[in-house]
């Protein structure tokens, strides 16, 4: 039997007045690639960030690993989960192998442990270390950084990693290499729970082994792919999943 | 000029220890507080501004009327110089660490959060290093204009290079105000020198690569 | 200490007020020829890098030489009294004026200058209903700091015999009499601060306005 990972239980957020989330509930299983799908504002980023702690619900439970994360240190549990920003946000001024090992320093691992994952991470994002380890983050393209960005969020061997639109300020080729890559690390890794924020509906499906399409903080729809496009349950993803067809309908006109 | 010297070099380099001191402790005390402030206050912005504006406020009394102020609580002598000095130290350095804090991208305050560092960590290892550049320029303003309002603190037996400008207004010689200008100018490049060697060797490996 | 005070103002009054009077003049005069000379420099140093960096330079170099050393060596030159002092305190009001008008003329968005510009402005119409406007609050800002550096300055300018509130307290030194020392401390302390508030006062009215015509 799957153990769940991640749990919602009457989860309320509100900004002062503005109810962002009015009640959230999902269950989300260790190792399963979950995408949250939605436009600006619906709340997908605060729902990531309330798994992390970087938020707190108004109401509401959120439980990881079975423990209820107001209970928890949040500093320990943030540094057991990786967490991955469209900003990238590697720190400009200590080079690549120094951003990768923050946190497998901050939980005091010993140096040669700490150089011997940086080189076999920067190996698994496609960036030769003997290259790219002692240079800083402005030497690096945006894809390159993000790269980077992704392998310092799995150092310290998280069982769940947050992505937060990771690729959504890259170029189209870019993103879609990067997706690829993304896909690959998660089925080798094995078991670990990726939790993924994107607004690009094609993203979503071909990352997402389970979609949770939102919108106004509700649940419109969470389901695998293929049950999304075959049974869309809502008007929303309906119109959601129009707009994929009208961009196919468009291409094919080109083509004919 | 160079009569002068070799006639009074002890005194000379008396007045030049005097003024180092007087200056030294100033910026000491007031680099001491400055961090501590920030440090506290950091997650507290309107305090922070709200003692930024009381600090600006003292800044704008004239240096020659805050020395003399003083002299009913702390006497003639350096101990009153040391005060004032520090407390318009403390303007520019609270005012430049501030803003270089504050220039530091909050994105990265929040991934370093999210990555696990405590309050703490995130300041230490994340603004305060990015910060560095502005301090160390708050530093050597504070530092010069430390240095020139200085000499003023001869008018209350404080010693320091007023002490030449001074002697040289009532002797009515030109020779002595000149070496206290020289001297003061030399001291304040020299040190200003010191701390920028020191930002350099903080910064120099990832400086130009981010700009 | 207060009896002593209250007395100095019974009897000497008429040398208070003179002495207010000098201060205030040399002040305002000192500002009036500083801002006609580094309002047109400082413009003309948002347009031209050579200007500016000179203007730059210039204020670096005078941030080192103490206001005091500065009043003294005028004396072999101007002698002593209003006209050293003055000329001093004009070279002292210079390095905040200039690196603000250059600072604020730079901060106005050439979005703003295009706009105008195709809206058919002249250049002069532009300078008055665009540049000058926003960068208002630079300057004001400018003028601030260059007023706290001149009074300031101006205490001490009695030792080159410009007289002012400074003499005051270099009477109270001399005779180590305290009560005339808090009397010109505590009056050239006053006049600072309203100097200082009056103009942070109108900086902020200044950019309330700039505020509501944005979201206009």
């Amino acid at each position: 039997m799957t153990e769940t990972a991640i749990q919602f239980e009457h989860v309320r957020k509100s900004f002062g007045n503005e109810v962002v989330i009015p009640d959230l509930n999902f269950k989300i299983n260790q190792g399963e690639f979950i995408t949250i799908l939605g436009s600006s504002g619906c709340g997908k980023t605060t729902t990531l960030k309330m798994v992390n702690g970087l938020l707190k619900p108004s109401a509401g439970k959120i439980m990881v690993n079975s423990q209820q994360i107001s209970e928890l240190d949040l500093v320990r549990l943030r540094r057991h989960t990786g967490y991955v920003v469209q900003q990238i946000g590697l720190f400009p001024h200590i080079t690549v192998a120094e951003n990768i090992a923050v946190v497998p320093r901050m939980l005091q691992w010993d140096q040669e442990a700490i150089k011997q994952r940086v080189d076999e991470l920067l190996t698994l994002v496609q960036l030769a270390p003997a290259e790219y380890r002692d240079r800083y983050p402005k030497q690096l393209s945006g894809g390159q950084q993000q790269r980077v960005g992704v392998a310092r969020a799995l150092a310290a061997n998280p069982p769940t990693v947050l992505f937060d639109e990771p690729f959504g300020a890259l170029d189209a080729l870019t993103r879609e290499k990067l997706q690829e890559e993304i896909k690959q690390i998660h089925t080798a890794l094995q078991g670990k729970t990726f939790l993924f924020v994107t607004h690009d509906i094609n993203e979503a499906l071909f990352l997402g082994q389970r979609v949770m399409v939102m919108k106004d903080g509700r649940i419109e729809q969470f389901a695998t792919p293929t049950e999304i496009v075959s049974h869309p349950a809502t008007n929303f993803v309906r119109e959601l999943l129009g707009t994929v067809q009208q961009n196919q309908a468009l291409w094919r006109d080109f083509n004919d | 000029m160079i009569d002068y010297w070799q006639q009074n070099s002890a005194e000379m380099l008396i007045d030049v220890q005097q003024h180092l001191v007087m200056v030294g402790l100033s910026l000491a005390f007031a680099l001491v507080i400055a961090i501590l402030l920030v440090a506290i206050f950091l997650r507290a912005k309107r305090w922070l501004a709200g003692l930024v504006y009381f600090f600006s406020l003292l800044y704008s009394i004239p240096s020659f009327a805050f020395f003399v102020l003083l002299l009913p609580l702390f006497g003639l002598g350096m101990q009153t110089a040391v005060v004032v000095l520090t407390i318009y130290c403390e303007y520019i350095l609270l005012r430049s660490f501030i803003t270089g804090i504050e220039a530091v991208d909050p994105q990265l305050v929040e991934v370093s959060l999210g990555m696990g560092m405590t309050n703490l960590q995130s300041f230490w290892r994340v603004q305060l290093p990015l910060a560095i550049p502005a301090i160390f320029s708050g530093i050597q303003v504070a530092l010069a204009s430390t240095m020139a309002m200085a000499t003023i603190a001869a008018t209350i037996n404080a010693g320091g290079l007023g002490q030449l400008l001074f002697e040289g207004l009532q002797g009515q010689q030109v020779v002595p105000i000149l070496w206290g200008t020289i001297l003061t100018i030399g001291l304040t490049l020299g040190c200003a020198g010191i701390v920028g060697l020191i930002k350099w060797s903080l910064v120099h490996s990832w400086k130009q690569v981010v700009d | 200490m207060t009896q002593q005070i209250i007395q100095y103002f019974q009897n000497n009054s008429s040398q208070y007020w003179q002495y207010v009077g000098q201060h205030l003049w040399l002040c305002t005069s000192a500002m009036l020829i500083a801002m006609v000379i580094a309002f047109p420099l400082g413009y003309l140093g948002s347009r031209n890098k050579t200007i500016a960096n000179f203007c730059t330079l210039f204020s670096q170099v005078l941030r080192i030489i103490p206001s005091l050393a500065l009043l003294f060596l005028l004396i072999p030159f101007l002698g002593t009294g209003y006209w050293p002092a003055l000329t001093a305190l004009v070279v002292l009001a210079f390095p905040p004026l200039l690196v603000n008008t250059i600072l604020g003329f730079n901060e106005v968005s050439p979005l703003y200058k295009e706009v105008g510009s195709a809206l058919g402005m002249t250049a002069q119409e532009l300078r008055r209903k665009v540049e000058i406007p926003l960068a208002l609050p630079y300057l004001l800002n400018g003028v601030k700091l260059a007023l706290v550096e001149v009074i300031a300055s101006a205490t001490l300018a009695t030792y080159i015999g410009a007289g002012g509130l400074g003499t005051l307290i270099f009477t109270g030194l001399g005779l180590y009499d305290m009560s005339y020392v808090v009397i010109g401390g505590v009056s050239v302390a006053l006049l600072s601060l309203l100097a200082m508030i009056g103009f942070d006062f109108l900086i902020s009215e200044v950019q309330k306005n700039d505020r509501n015509s944005n979201s206009v």
